[in-house]
């Protein structure tokens, strides 16, 4: 029953998100400080975890499938399957669901608590709107590209361990990049990582929100905003990949 | 003028607010006092329309607010001021934004317009000098004062204050008293402040209701009080040994 109340009241608050905002050149100037705080500040995490794990599967790849009968060229082929198919789009999605996720639960719910948010109120102004719209915008918009920074530089961490340990020929790994590649597997990974920047900054916002009590309050609703956006994330990609992929 | 017509509120099955009725007038301090958890706090928020009350009216001159949709209160709310316990600043906005904030989300006034009147409320508040600041860089006092500014940089008909004095020292206090009590005189403003500083009462209350256990208790002036015979609100007001003095020496 909690989880019903939960999704019902999740509902109405996107329904007040979604209302016509009060003057759009505010949004405008509030979209471009979220880009920065939530986009381009999840850069520097992006690349650090997309180089090691680029890296990381095109050694694991290497180990595991050397054999006489598998052209070495599929191990860039593989790798670049992982990178583009899952890690740039639901791995990362994870990761900021930690990082852009907790943040945005804990701002709101500060907000929540120390009145800001009643005053919001007071004012005349749909505090919903006005405090969840930009970051939604922001991240559906923002997070498309840090998934494909995320797949060029994890690409780029296989070629250069490759290259480092000389555990393949580089030359095969490239050849591997562009073996069967269909561009198609871009734009399913930037519509997920689209769908997920959504799910991440609503369902965070949610719970900031709606964050009652003290500052132990905040911090429930920051592990909460985590938890609840990491298992809709993963339903969320088993139906897009049956939709989009099958 | 403000008025509470038999307002009930609970939460949980506890009834915090039972049956008030009281009026509060235009032009003058009005002054919700009670102990702590006596249900003043809810009583001011019920008002405001951050509580739905259970049952009850509440009108904001002819207009019945609390039947009203969301939109026409929002068109009542531009009216409204409100300076919150904390002050409620938006933490990641300076002083200038804050109070230019309503002005930049429902008027047309040029950039220009909306900064000079911006200054002139923070000038009236006397915090002209602190306009680029962030509210964690202010003080107490500053954070209640540019609370102030925000609150009346729209011309508000009605004013709400919630514990304006909690965490200054007194004399702070007193400028923030005087400092709404002035507005209030200037603009012609609904003022109500919910407060427990028995100077505040001596000072400013022009009309005051006394709740207790969530009943309008009692309700006069700042001279009633001396010639109350309610022993709840004498406890109340009298509670410290230097007001027992002063009410004798009377």
């Amino acid at each position: 029953m909690k989880l019903f109340a939960s999704i019902g009241q999740y509902t109405l608050l996107m329904q007040k998100v979604f209302s016509r905002p009060e003057r759009r050149s505010i949004y405008y100037s509030r979209i471009m400080s979220e880009m920065e705080a939530l986009g381009l500040n999840s850069i520097g995490l992006t690349a650090i975890i997309s180089v090691f794990i680029g890296a990381v599967v095109t050694l694991q790849m290497a180990i595991t499938l050397e054999s006489p009968f598998i052209p070495q060229y599929m191990i860039g082929y593989a790798t670049r399957e992982v990178m583009i198919l899952e890690f740039s789009s639901t791995v990362v999605a994870l990761i900021l669901a930690g990082k852009v996720g907790s943040n945005i639960a804990s701002e709101i719910g500060t907000m929540r608590i120390t009145e800001q948010i009643d005053a919001l109120e007071i004012m005349g102004i749909n505090s919903a709107s006005y405090l969840i719209l930009p970051k939604i915008i922001a991240t559906v918009f923002f997070f498309p590209f840090l998934a494909i920074f995320s797949m060029l530089v994890g690409i780029a961490g296989g070629y250069g361990i490759a290259s480092a340990t000389g555990i393949m020929n580089p030359v095969d790994y490239i050849d591997g990049l562009m073996y069967c590649f269909y561009p198609d597997e871009i734009s399913y990974a930037l519509v997920k990582m689209a769908f997920f920047a959504f799910i991440v900054t609503s369902i965070s916002s949610y719970c900031g929100y709606y964050a009652k009590g003290t500052s132990l309050a905040v911090g429930k609703a920051s592990t909460q905003a985590v938890v609840s956006s990491s298992i809709a994330i993963m339903i969320c990609n088993l139906i897009l990949t049956q939709i989009l992929r099958t | 003028m403000i008025k509470a017509e038999n307002i009930i509120k609970s939460f949980e099955g506890r009834t915090i607010l039972n049956n008030i009725s009281t009026e509060f007038g235009t032009g003058q301090t009005n002054l919700i006092i009670g102990r702590s958890g006596s249900g003043k706090t809810v009583l001011l928020k019920s008002l405001v329309g951050l509580h739905e009350v259970d049952s009850g009216a509440i009108y904001y001159d002819d207009i019945c607010f609390s039947t009203l949709d969301f939109r026409t209160r929002k068109a009542i709310r531009k009216d409204v001021g409100m300076i919150f316990q904390g002050g409620a600043l938006l933490d990641a906005s300076t002083v200038v934004e804050n109070v230019k904030l309503p002005l930049d989300l429902f008027t047309e006034q040029s950039e220009e317009e909306k900064l000079e009147r911006v200054h002139y409320c923070l000038k009236r508040v006397n915090l002209e000098h602190a306009h680029h600041l962030y509210p964690s860089e202010l003080s107490g006092g500053m954070v209640k004062r540019a609370a102030i500014a925000r609150a009346i940089v729209m011309n508000p008909r009605y004013l709400f204050c919630d514990e304006p004095n909690s965490g200054l020292d007194p004399q702070t206090s007193i400028v923030i008293d005087n400092l709404i009590y002035d507005i209030t005189k200037e603009y012609n403003i609904t003022t109500i402040i919910n407060t427990h500083d028995m100077n505040s009462v001596m000072e400013i209350g022009e009309k005051i209701v006394f709740i207790h256990e969530g009943n309008k208790w009692w309700e006069g002036t700042k001279d009633d009080i001396f010639h109350t015979e309610n022993r709840e609100l004498d406890d109340f007001v009298f509670a410290s040994a230097m007001a027992k003095r002063a009410k004798i020496a009377r």
